[in-house]
């Protein structure tokens, strides 16, 4: 073996060997995070989480209240977001092919997906929260509907593109109207992955913080009055964790081990049973 | 192409061929044609007119927060960008501590993300045997679906303290010493601040760059590597000289897409930056970033003028994710339309 050939075979070794070490870079982070968050969660989960409201500092209480919150901030977020999200993504698969608006509509919506969710959350503070003058859960769902919209369009338009145009056409000759084919036929066709962008939107939902802090913020009693502070699990979260007492701390644990199941069991589901790849 | 335009262009009814031996139905009366020629007309605007609300949002958002931002820059004109006071008891405010802070964590999350995503993007591509590649794939993604609250939390309670122990002390022994360099490793090991904060974004960012290398590490004609494989090449020889550069657009896409990330991440930098408005040569020193001043200061933020210069932050960080990602977007857009042509 020549010296060169040597050393090139060196090389890739090394370098390949540096690859799997990449990957096992993240592995890693990925199981030490996890790991922490399920021995912490799981040590301080008890009953009393689901049956009793936050308590003041100092003293035992459970998350009743930030979890029904958070539940109802997100079912109305996603009454609000899917229905806009799917109609916005058939105009851009169905009516839109070619013409300008649906290109920048695409483009704008790449953009929102990735948009800071902070300044989503300042956004609705500027246009509703300092215009009616109070923090409310119905400003909480609007932020959360914002981020969740460029999700449910992205995938309703992935999805739609990939009905093959014989299935419209023949949908067109026995007489349907245009809104019919798409209604009942196309959208239809591929009504799991468009329930894949929904629920993937929920699961984005359940655990953004950021849009939260201005809108919705933090309630410490139950209440189920969308129209006044309402708690959530993010916000108790972030101010429980931040505490020096070691009962919120604990609570703050608790919550984090819901909201990550919560998400990872949304993400799972979405991938395995509403996986669509192809129209059947 | 042409499957495309077929949809738009079919006819609504055909007439009636002249004599028909088979028995068939008549044609719709014209009162339902009518009506639904009507709906779908209402139904195509009801569409267009969510598309353009999506299109508009991002207008709005700008609109909104330049508005609510002008008090700030009425008092301190573009002197707001260059100052680095901020001072709610006097009122005075310049937003260069946390745009400086934003920035210095968004690059060393790109300098450990990047090389990393490379190399998953290359393991998952090129090593990874069939059975394991949609597991580890999807275990790359979930560490996207964790709620950024999780990492600050683990960044706050056990990452920092196990970083300030072993690995800042390790950082100044190694480079403290050197020209240049030397002061941005040294300081006390506190493992709250700046390089923390970067460390952890540089996580939360992989799954997102590395997602874009592989997808477009795949659109790579098998052709093309094959034959580099047929003149000799090594692994790493094809994936250097002919993968990398024919995708080169698509991985700096993807790059700007992780910056766009990590310029905007909230939650994990406010536990774990140290909330400091402090411009400090050490990476060890606690500092501020756009998204961290935010949601530490803005709901006790009484003083008109104080909320105002937030919210021009705010504006500031959406004005430059936006960049960035449109960017982003271009040269992935750009890369994908290649595609057809080159193969």
């Amino acid at each position: 073996m020549s010296n060169l050939y040597r050393r090139r075979l060196f090389f890739n070794r090394f370098n390949l060997v540096m690859s799997l070490g990449t990957m096992g870079f993240g592995m890693f982070f990925l199981l030490w995070i996890l790991g922490i968050l399920f021995y912490e969660g799981f040590t301080s989960l008890s009953p009393t989480l689901f049956t009793q409201t936050t308590p003041p500092p100092g003293s035992a209480g459970g998350l009743a209240n930030a979890i029904y919150g958070s539940v109802m901030i997100v079912l109305v977020a996603t009454f609000i977001s899917t229905p806009i999200g799917i109609l916005a993504g058939i105009y851009l698969a169905e009516f839109g092919r070619g013409k300008w608006v649906a290109s920048a509509t695409r483009f704008i919506n790449d953009i929102l997906l990735s948009a800071p969710s902070i300044v989503i959350g300042l956004f609705v503070y500027t246009v509703y929260v300092a215009q009616v003058g109070h923090f409310s859960g119905w400003a909480g769902s609007f932020a959360l509907a914002l981020i969740a919209i460029p999700v449910v369009v992205r995938t309703t338009e992935n999805m739609l593109l990939l009905v093959p145009n014989s299935l419209r056409e023949a949908a067109v000759a026995l007489g349907a109207p245009m809104w019919k084919v798409i209604m009942m036929v196309t959208l239809k066709a591929v009504r799991g992955g468009v329930i894949t962008g929904v629920l993937l939107a929920v699961a984005r939902m359940s655990g953004e913080t950021a849009p939260l802090l201005f809108t919705a913020l933090n309630n410490q009693f139950w209440s189920a009055d969308m129209n006044a502070p309402t708690a959530n699990l993010p916000v108790v979260i972030f101010q429980f964790a931040l505490s020096p007492y070691d009962d919120w701390k604990s609570l703050a644990w608790a919550g984090a081990l819901l909201i990550t199941l919560t998400v990872l069991i949304i993400n799972i589901l979405a991938r395995t049973v509403f996986r669509q790849t192809q129209v059947r | 192409m042409a499957a495309t335009s077929a949809t738009a262009a079919f006819p609504v009814s055909m007439t009636a061929p002249p004599e028909t031996k088979t028995r068939r139905q008549p044609n719709p009366p014209a009162q339902q044609q009518a009506a639904g020629q009507w709906q779908d007309w209402l139904f195509e605007r009801t569409t267009l007119f969510f598309a353009v609300f999506v299109l508009a949002t991002l207008l709005f958002i700008l609109l909104a927060l330049g508005y609510a931002a002008i008090p700030a820059f009425d008092k301190f004109g573009f002197a707001f960008f260059t100052t680095n006071v901020w001072n709610p008891v006097k009122s005075e405010f310049g937003a260069l501590a946390p745009i400086y802070g934003t920035l210095v964590t968004s690059l060393i999350a790109l300098m450990i993300g990047v090389p990393v995503s490379f190399g998953i993007a290359l393991f998952l591509t090129e090593m990874c045997p069939a059975a394991l590649k949609r597991p580890l794939g999807t275990a790359v993604e979930l560490l996207a679906a964790i709620p950024s609250i999780i990492y600050g939390m683990w960044g706050l309670f056990v990452f920092a303290p196990i970083f300030g122990d072993y690995i800042q002390p390790a950082l100044t022994r190694i480079f403290g010493d050197l020209w240049i360099l030397g002061p941005l490793f040294q300081g006390a090991p506190n493992g709250i601040g700046m390089l923390s904060a970067g460390v952890i974004l540089s996580i939360m960012i992989i799954p997102f760059v590395a997602s874009v290398m592989r997808d477009v590490f795949e659109i790579v004609p098998p052709v093309l590597k094959e034959s580099a494989y047929g003149i000799g090449c090594t692994t790493w020889e094809v994936v250097w000289n002919v993968v990398l550069p024919y995708t080169k657009v698509g991985v700096i896409g993807g790059i700007m897409l992780g910056l766009g990330r990590a310029l905007g991440e909230t939650m994990a930098v406010t536990f774990v930056i140290g909330n400091a408005y402090r411009i400090n040569a050490s990476l060890f020193a606690p500092g501020n970033s756009i998204a961290s001043a935010l949601a530490n200061e803005f709901n006790e933020a009484a003083d008109p003028v104080h909320r105002a210069s937030l919210i021009a932050l705010g504006l500031v960080l959406f004005v430059l994710t936006t960049i960035v990602l449109a960017c982003s977007r271009l040269l992935i857009a750009q890369l994908a339309k290649g595609e057809g042509r080159n193969t």
